[in-house]
């Protein structure tokens, strides 16, 4: 049995230790939102929190969620209403989607740790995450609108 | 309502079907059947319905893949309905005969939204005259009192007002109108605004539900141990080891592997490692990257081909010009990459068998696993998932027949999941090509002659029927047999458009002379239709070489192309708007410019790159894009569609190639398969060019210029003309 906090709740799973996060949240747990991409950390459609650390939930094993606090797309923000998530639908991020989840949760890593990320930075944290659809562009500026939301004091960290 | 529309509705998961329901024909209209005041079930592929608690639903034939079409329609049915597209909720039709639109019911070429503006808005017209109609009759005031709006029937003069959802059925019971008045354009309240994506909420909270997300109770996850070449046999297996892994149920031989079916796809992988195959190698083809690109040289000198053009003397012109080149260009193959990798989920244990896909060809997925299963076509129900990506590669019906063969011969509901490996070794690649051009210009520096030969594979053969089934591996003969009436269909609708010289034999530009050659060549690798298909490769070659004769004849890029293009006011007009906002001839300090500017699918794109040239390094730093597609519906959608086809062209412009050795992928995952990522990722500006005709597709136009601008400004920086793509510099 392997325990741990998932978006708020205590969850237990009985499953290999060295099952990659990414396949316990969705076909263990039933959490979609959390995406299969390349199985390998290249696209980051997978990316998940672990005790607020971006991490590949594609090549994380379960074992290291033991006793921690992990955090899906699902518990980003209360009522799925985080400023990022507002500021992606306000300026029309997402095409396909499919990527999103895993770009939310990068972005929201960034903006806890660096509440006013310029251009190069916003470069530097999000690089690791493909879009094929090519929202970079709208991405960075969602990124300054939501990043400016949070330091006005209008939203909430969630 | 009829049974048979109930029906689909209830199959198509649209759950309700009482208050107001429209239904709305789509289609061009030389194919439509007229009088759209009777309601003739089986004619419609789109539904609006009105239902008593008010909820506004549209079910539409095209699916979302991104391209904004479940946006552009709300659009244009919350225009005349009056109601906020945002509160419509779309969701994607069953599949029906008559939703046809190539032949089959499908979503490509960029024309969900061109084809389906007025209808739509014409059916949620009638819809909102139908409900104002009812609203005056409850009230007991003539309905010239009336107005609808927001979702109420409001009667001022008595200061009362009426739900839609309260009038829905009286509304069914109204005459349906047979003229309707559309809003003029200075009516509009949400057609031509930036607005978000109706789906934009859903993709930003992990809610949007793809094929991959599907889950059924009871569902087990399969995989597909494959033969490294999809030509090889499979002559035996051992799997004694996968089977007693924990989870394993299954593990059963299918004419294109070995599936392994477990509870959960982590341990459907892990069993299939344990799975070994006896392959008997069979042959695979001329598909060397290496070799093919030394039969390409060898064609573009060997074989003329057919004659697709012909105008005036190019040998003449040749002979004649002042100054003459003659180049040769390359482009790779390439792979879709979408981000959600091929999936297919079925459920062949009930009555009838329940498909959940995500898919561009709705109709051939049913078709596909009918044939297999054995069963009727109308007892297999297609529910359509949003697509995590399309690209062209969700046309092919490849996977639903792998996951048929696999759910006919399980117990239960099925998933059949590509690993990303799977999906690059497996997939319809865009095909690598060669161009040889040849052209003159005169002492004044007046293009005489324009010569083109292309090599390239028919991407028809690796679709249709016979073709297809002859080069392709046994087993596609079994789904290209089962949908031969639907390709046969499709074949002369895309005859003209879907072959790989699209863009290359109707150039704009007014050249005397301009022979056009075609030299069909196929190396046996597996192709089709790739976001803008020929028009990707033909934009950076003819956009490539007019920058080539422009420095020939030692003049701009910019007034060059305009001197040729008297008869394209909108080639024109799209130059005139990139080249001013890009302000064309100064770019920034250490940085240079490229333009290019190409039409497809009825909408034309001008842009200007702008490059950084760092010793072998290219780094695009802004693209400026001018578009003409029409009416804009969302100009929000516009300018990501546009941003997007930059994007997609870079990465193959810049990074991305997929190479054969001995048959075999080498790019297998993403560490080799490189796509553009945010720090690569240019400014990106879009310019609309305003418009009052009928809108044109905004999904692929954006792609076939940007490999050429790029090139261009490469040109422009360094001298060094790149004539294969990726572009690379020597170190």
């Amino acid at each position: 049995m392997i325990e741990f906090d998932l978006n708020g709740e205590r969850v237990r799973v009985d499953i290999e230790p060295e099952t990659p996060l990414l396949w316990v949240i969705r076909d263990e747990i039933g959490l979609t939102g959390t995406k299969f991409g390349c199985g390998i950390g290249q696209c980051g459609a997978c990316t998940v929190h672990l005790d607020g650390k971006p991490v590949r939930g594609c090549l994380t094993p379960v074992s290291a969620a033991e006793g921690r606090k992990l955090t899906t797309i699902e518990g980003l923000g209360p009522d799925a209403d985080h400023p990022l998530q507002r500021a992606w639908f306000e300026l029309s991020v997402p095409q396909c989607g499919y990527c999103q989840s895993g770009q939310l949760m990068s972005a929201a890593a960034l903006l806890s740790q660096n509440p006013s990320p310029t251009d190069a930075e916003i470069d530097v944290a999000m690089s690791g995450n493909i879009c094929r659809c090519g929202t970079y562009d709208r991405i960075r500026a969602a990124i300054h609108q939501a990043a400016k939301e949070m330091n006005d004091g209008k939203g909430g960290l969630g | 309502m009829t049974e048979v529309t109930r029906r689909g509705f209830l199959q198509g998961g649209a759950a309700v079907a009482s208050g107001l329901l429209l239904g709305c024909q789509t289609r061009p209209p030389q194919a439509r059947p007229h009088d759209l005041s009777t309601q003739e079930v089986g004619t419609f592929d789109t539904w609006l319905n009105v239902t008593p608690e008010g909820r506004v639903v549209l079910v539409v034939d095209k699916v979302e893949m991104g391209q904004g079409t479940w946006t552009g329609s709300a659009t244009a049915v919350g225009e005349e309905l009056e109601v906020d597209p945002l509160e419509i909720e779309v969701r994607h039709a069953w599949v029906d005969d008559k939703f046809d639109s190539f032949g089959i019911q499908g979503t490509g070429g960029s024309t969900s939204l061109s084809d389906r503006y007025l209808p739509l808005r014409e059916t949620a017209a009638r819809a909102r005259i139908m409900l104002e109609r009812a609203g005056a009759e409850r009230m007991q005031v003539p309905v010239e009192s009336v107005s609808a709006r927001d979702g109420f029937v409001s009667h001022p003069p008595s200061a009362r007002r009426l739900s839609y959802g309260s009038l829905a059925a009286d509304a069914a019971s109204q005459d349906r109108p047979k003229e309707v008045t559309l809003k003029t354009p200075e009516e509009f309240r949400f057609v031509g605004q930036d607005r978000p994506r109706v789906d934009g909420r859903i993709k930003s909270r992990g809610e949007a539900m793809y094929g991959m997300d599907t889950q059924l109770p009871g569902m087990l996850t399969a995989v597909v141990v494959r033969p490294p070449h999809a030509a090889d046999r499979i002559r035996s297996f051992q799997a004694d080891r996968a089977r007693k892994m924990r989870g394993v149920v299954d593990v059963f031989e299918i004419p294109t592997g070995v599936a392994v079916l477990a509870d959960s796809y982590w341990r459907a992988r892990q069993a299939a490692k344990q799975v070994n195959l006896e392959v008997e190698r069979r042959d695979r083809g001329s598909a060397e990257s290496a070799a093919l690109r030394a039969e390409h040289r060898r064609l573009l000198q060997a074989e003329s081909g057919k004659t697709l053009r012909n105008d005036g003397d190019t040998q003449a012109a040749l002979q004649g010009g002042e100054r003459v080149i003659e180049v040769e260009y390359f482009t790779p193959h390439q792979a879709h990459a979408t981000m959600e990798p091929m999936n297919c989920t079925i459920d062949a244990t009930g009555q009838s068998v329940q498909v959940f896909m995500g898919t561009q060809a709705p109709g051939i997925v049913r078709d596909v696993v009918a044939d297999v299963l054995g069963r009727k076509r109308e007892d297999v129900v297609v529910h359509s998932c949003l697509l995590g990506g399309g690209f062209g590669r969700r046309f092919m019906p490849d996977v639903a027949y792998e996951a048929a063969e696999i759910a006919r011969r399980s117990k239960g509901p099925v998933k059949l999941v590509y690993s990303r490996e799977d999906d690059m070794a497996r997939d319809f690649y865009r095909p690598a090509t060669a161009h040889r051009f040849r052209g003159a210009v005169d002492a004044q520096g007046t293009a005489l002659a324009w010569e083109h030969r292309l090599v390239a594979p028919s991407l028809l053969g690796h679709m249709a029927p016979r073709i297809g089934g002859a080069l392709g591996p046994e087993w596609m003969r079994g789904f290209m047999n089962a949908t031969a009436s639907g390709f046969a269909r499709m074949v002369p609708r895309f005859t003209g458009p879907i072959l790989a010289h699209e863009g290359a034999e109707n150039i704009p530009y007014k050249v005397e002379n301009v022979r056009v050659e075609s030299v069909l060549h196929d190396p046996g690798i597996q192709v089709g239709i790739w976001r803008s298909v020929g028009h990707s490769n033909n934009g950076f070659v003819v956009e490539s070489f007019v920058d080539e004769l422009a420095v020939l004849g030692k003049q701009d890029p910019v007034e060059f192309r305009r001197n040729l293009l008297a008869e394209h006011p909108r080639h024109i007009a799209c130059l005139d708007l990139v080249a001013e906002q890009s302000d064309w001839g100064n770019p920034g300090p250490g940085r240079s410019q490229g333009v290019a500017v190409h039409e497809s699918f009825d909408t034309v794109v001008a842009q200007v790159a702008e490059v950084n040239v760092v010793g072998s390094q290219i780094r695009v730093e802004r693209v400026v894009c001018a578009v003409d597609c029409g009416m804009a519906v969302n100009p929000e959608i516009v300018r990501s569609q546009i941003e997007s086809g930059v994007v997609f062209g870079l990465t193959a412009a810049l990074k991305s190639q997929v190479t054969f050795e001995d048959g075999v992928v080498r790019e297998s995952n993403f560490d080799r398969f490189q796509m553009l990522r945010m720090n690569e990722s240019p400014a990106i500006e879009v310019h609309i060019v305003p418009s009052r005709h009928s809108p044109s597709g905004v999904g692929e136009p954006g792609t076939p210029p940007i490999a050429a601008a790029v090139a261009n400004a490469v040109y422009a920086a360094t001298g060094e003309r790149l004539r294969e793509l990726p572009l690379r510099l020597q170190a």
